[in-house]
């Protein structure tokens, strides 16, 4: 990540930033399989989103969003990073 | 499986510019005069509507493929242009790559080394990601270029290139010929063209600035013959006169040697109308007129916008088997039906084939003629010839008939419409109905359906369309039959009721209605409810009410008043049916009987409530009059007790202002917090005297029968003619706007008082005093407007919203899905409730579990 673009503090300090967590690949085949589509179909991430500051990506990963909804405590999000 | 029918299938499809040679090569003819018809008016060779173009008129033969009318679809032609001339749509490409490339030696301004790896990036992005990511690369590239002043190959500076809209390139104040500019693309080597977003072997930039002109056929652009015998070209082949009158002339002028200037004058006119053949509507050029100024269609005005291609001719069509015209209602038609004029009637069809069993009955039909309803327009014969019945074909066609052949019979009860009313913004829009086939020249409707449709009868016009097959006919009776839509997909209630007369019927007859056995066999019997039970020799409105409900319906919902309305096995037993029972989206008692009961028998009751509380409003008489708003004198002194309460309110507010005693609000000024608590307070005695006249008016009094039972309007409206208006606000304050220091010249300036600032004391009744009328027709004034200014507003945002969520699917795996079955959302609404089936976006768990167990519903 370029390094002047890097906040100087953490994102995930803050209440409405969502946990995001990276996938093992093995569970992301899983993923893939179970929602029966390829990595190209779902939402994607971009790699500098502040968010995955701290987490070490790389293009393809998949990463995981557990947040808030209007209409559930907790909804699961899959993103792509780009 | 599918492999079997597929012969053809399109793998890929390139976008590309058309080359000078491609454009010779498809065409069958070089246009080289602006005349169209010679003295005989045949066409002439040569000209734009040359026969080598293709037919528009009878009887020519096409000289190319020696196709009939209709049966040659056309060719292309093609005009030399005299010079070249810059494609306006391609302006902002051939300045990037000026802009990019070097002057002298063509290449691009960068080095071999980032050339390189910029070329294989974009080459490697077309061929494995989307084009979308190319060209954001190739945005990139040009980025860069920018500010390079000096050509890293062959060392030359670089000016910048500048542009005058809409085609004129500059560079250092010289301006650049389109022979200079193609000179300098074509100079451009094949590799460094990737760079720019182009592929060579389709798109070499040089082809932006166009030397050979393609020239549609007629049969694109087809002249009309008026009745005078005239002929009329279309927009196309005026625009093209131009073009081809221009270019011959430049021609002539260069091969005479006419001085530079006559000729670049020439050549700006041919770049205008170049320019304006493709896009008339473009800022900065005039665009071409008619004779009579309006503006020529022209290739682009083809395409785009409301009336383009797309939105007029693709997207939406004209159809044949429909109607329009205006709407009313009748209550006494069934809720499924629509009423259709017999002129109508007569005019829809329903092609019915001949059978063995049906033949006779058929023949009837065409018996009676086009003329006589029921009658036929149309039989199609076997061989699928369409004859017209008249007097003279009516015999040998009854004669000819057999089974195989197709009878258009008129509309009769009980066939399948489709009804729809524009704006069609949600699905209950276009509902399916049964036809019944009523005299007069409007389309009935039960008021019922009023909601689902957002109709009134102010002068509303629907569309109704006939099915004209078998399989359209079940397809719309399963899919959008009225009983389908009774629940509406956006929160899961009711969107199909009883409304306004229904509601007060219903209000009036189980409030404390009491009736003979004779009287409540006639109004059952006047609804259609014909398998009645033994009644008894007195009945109270609720025992009637309860005639029309299932033997074991049990349940319990609340009145608009708040006290519980019973239901136990199918009788009521307490309580008032109001909206809160029978109303839209609040029609407690209809939706659960469309739970348990089913659609069918949901509409069914519903059918009969309805009618039930018209037959009540029948037999006694219902309207409202200035009597309805008549106060009893002792009610009358109380509000006005109230006023004068409130009012000396207001000024004591206003003497402790002045004198310093109020307490600001927290987050506000002194002053705001007087006005504040004035407005409190004058609000306020508005709704005491509303509650004031719901308490003490009579009960029946026909506008509060109204507001109670929630049939229409509310105790306000009521409050407001008979007693006070109220105080008039504007953008949330009291009103004070108008004069210096006061809202009209009669008050004295700083008047704060209640009246002074838009308190309206009188009743519509009792009428108003001219600054109180002028008040009101201020804020009149001021909600109209917002009105008149937010519904296209609106109207835009939700076509913008629609458009972009049109094809979003639920799958079988509870995934939002686009089109191209990317995923949208992981689970419909992250809960993956079907909110038709829901309350309000919500289940309740608990409540199932105890019907479950058992017991009463509600």
């Amino acid at each position: 990540m370029d390094e002047n673009k890097k906040l100087n503090f953490n994102p995930h300090d803050h209440v409405l930033v969502p946990k995001h967590t990276k996938i093992s690949e093995e569970e992301k085949q899983k993923i893939l399989q179970q929602y029966n589509v390829s990595l190209k179909q779902l939402p994607k991430i971009l790699r500098l989103d502040p968010a995955l500051q701290n987490i070490e990506v790389q293009k393809g990963d998949l990463i995981k969003i557990e947040r808030k909804s209007p209409t559930t405590n907790k909804a699961v999000v899959y993103r792509v990073v780009v | 499986m599918s492999e079997d029918y597929v012969y053809k299938k399109i793998k890929s499809i390139i976008f590309s510019f058309m080359s000078p040679k491609n454009i010779k090569k498809m065409a069958t003819a070089k246009i080289v005069t602006s005349e169209l018809y010679d003295k005989e008016g045949y066409p002439v060779d040569g000209g734009l509507m040359d026969t080598r173009l293709g037919v528009i008129d009878p009887g020519f033969r096409c000289k190319i493929c020696g196709g009939k009318l209709k049966e040659c679809m056309g060719h292309f032609g093609y005009i030399e242009l005299a010079r070249p001339v810059i494609h306006i749509n391609y302006v902002k490409k051939i300045l990037d790559t000026l802009r990019c490339t070097c002057v002298t030696c063509g290449r691009i301004l960068l080095d071999d080394e980032i050339a390189k790896k910029y070329r294989e990036e974009i080459k490697e992005a077309l061929a494995k990601e989307t084009a979308e990511l190319a060209r954001l690369k190739v945005r990139k590239v040009i980025e860069m270029i920018k500010g390079i002043k000096k050509c890293p190959h062959c060392k030359e500076k670089q000016y910048s290139v500048k542009i005058e809209k809409p085609t004129t390139f500059t560079e250092n104040d010289k301006r650049l010929s389109p022979i200079e500019v193609r000179a300098r693309l074509e100079r451009v080597p094949d590799e460094d063209i990737y760079l720019l977003g182009l592929v060579p072997e389709h798109a070499r930039p040089e082809w932006m600035v166009l030397t050979i002109l393609p020239i549609p056929p007629v049969t694109m652009r087809p002249s009309i013959t008026l009745e005078t015998g005239e002929r009329s070209e279309d927009d196309l082949t005026h625009k093209l006169g131009d073009i081809v009158r221009i270019n011959q002339r430049l021609f002539e002028n260069i091969n005479a040697g006419a001085p530079e200037i006559i000729i670049e004058d020439l050549w700006d006119l041919l770049q205008y109308h170049v320019t304006t053949y493709f896009d008339n509507d473009l800022a900065q050029v005039p665009p071409t007129r008619h004779r009579s100024g309006q503006p020529l269609k022209t290739l682009a005005e083809r395409i785009k916008s409301k009336e383009g291609r797309f939105r007029h001719n693709l997207a939406g069509k004209r159809v044949n088997f429909s109607g329009r015209t205006v709407i009313s209602p009748d209550p006494k038609i069934e809720l499924e039906e629509v009423g259709v004029p017999l002129i109508v009637a007569m005019e829809l069809t329903i092609p019915e084939k001949v059978n063995e069993w049906n033949i006779d009955w058929l023949k009837a039909f065409i018996k009676n003629g086009p003329h006589t309803y029921p009658g036929a327009n149309y039989v199609i014969t076997p061989d699928n010839k369409k004859k017209k019945i008249t007097n003279e074909t009516k015999e040998p066609i009854l004669a000819e008939l057999t089974p195989g052949y197709t009878v258009e019979r008129h509309l009769l009860d009980g066939d399948i419409s489709i009804f729809n009313r524009q704006p069609s913004l949600h699905r209950m829009s276009i509902m399916c109905h049964k036809v019944k086939v009523l005299p007069g020249k409007s389309f009935r409707l039960n008021p019922s359906v009023c909601t689902p449709y957002n109709a009134d009868f102010d002068g509303d016009e629907m569309n109704i369309h006939i099915p004209q097959t078998e399989e359209a006919r079940t397809e719309a009776e399963a899919l959008m039959a009225v009983r389908s839509q009774f629940i509406t997909p956006k929160s899961g209630y009711n969107i199909i009721s009883a409304i306004q007369d229904s509601i007060s019927g219903n209000y009036i007859l189980t409030k404390e209605s009491e009736y003979t056995k004779e009287e409540v066999a006639q109004l059952l019997i006047s609804i259609g409810v014909e398998d009645l039970p033994t009644l008894k020799n007195r009945m109270n409105g609720k025992e009637i009410f309860s005639l029309l409900l299932p033997k074991d319906f049990s349940f319990i919902g609340t009145g608009k008043d708040g006290k519980s309305v019973v239901f136990r096995n199918g009788k009521l037993e307490e309580g008032i049916i109001d909206v809160n029972s029978i109303g839209v989206g609040t029609g407690d008692l209809l939706r659960n009987l469309h739970n348990y009961y089913g659609q069918e028998k949901a509409i069914e009751i519903l059918n009969n409530i309805a009618k039930l509380g018209i037959a009540v409003l029948l037999k006694d008489g219902f309207s409202t009059g200035i009597a309805d708003t008549d106060l009893p004198a002792e009610t009358w002194q109380q509000v006005q007790d109230l006023l004068k309460k409130a009012e000396a309110k207001g000024f004591q507010l206003l003497d402790d202002f002045k004198n310093k005693e109020i307490e600001a609000f927290p987050g506000r000024t002194v002053q705001e917090t007087v006005e504040l608590r004035i407005m409190e307070a004058l609000n306020k005695v508005r709704d005491q005297i509303g509650n004031l006249i719901s308490d003490q008016i009579d009960e029946t009094n026909h506008s509060i029968i109204m507001a109670k039972s929630g049939a229409r309007g509310k105790i306000l409206n009521v409050t407001m003619m008979s007693a006070c208006v109220g105080q008039q606000a504007l953008r949330g304050k009291r009103i004070e706007i108008g004069y210096r220091g006061r809202t009209l010249s009669l008050f004295k300036k700083g008047d704060l008082s209640p009246l002074a600032r838009g308190f309206i004391a009188r009743g519509y009744k009792q009428g108003l005093t001219p600054q109180e009328f002028f008040f009101g027709a201020m804020t009149g004034r001021d909600s109209l407007m917002d009105t008149a200014l937010r519904t296209p507003k609106s109207g835009y945002l939700y076509r913008r919203l629609a458009n972009a969520l049109q094809d979003l699917k639920i799958e079988y795996d509870n995934t939002v899905r686009d089109a191209n079955e990317n995923i949208v959302q992981f689970k419909y609404g992250d809960d993956g409730i079907d909110v038709s089936r829901s309350h309000g976006g919500t289940i309740n768990v608990k409540k199932i579990i105890k019907e479950v167990k058992g017991g009463i519903h509600g």
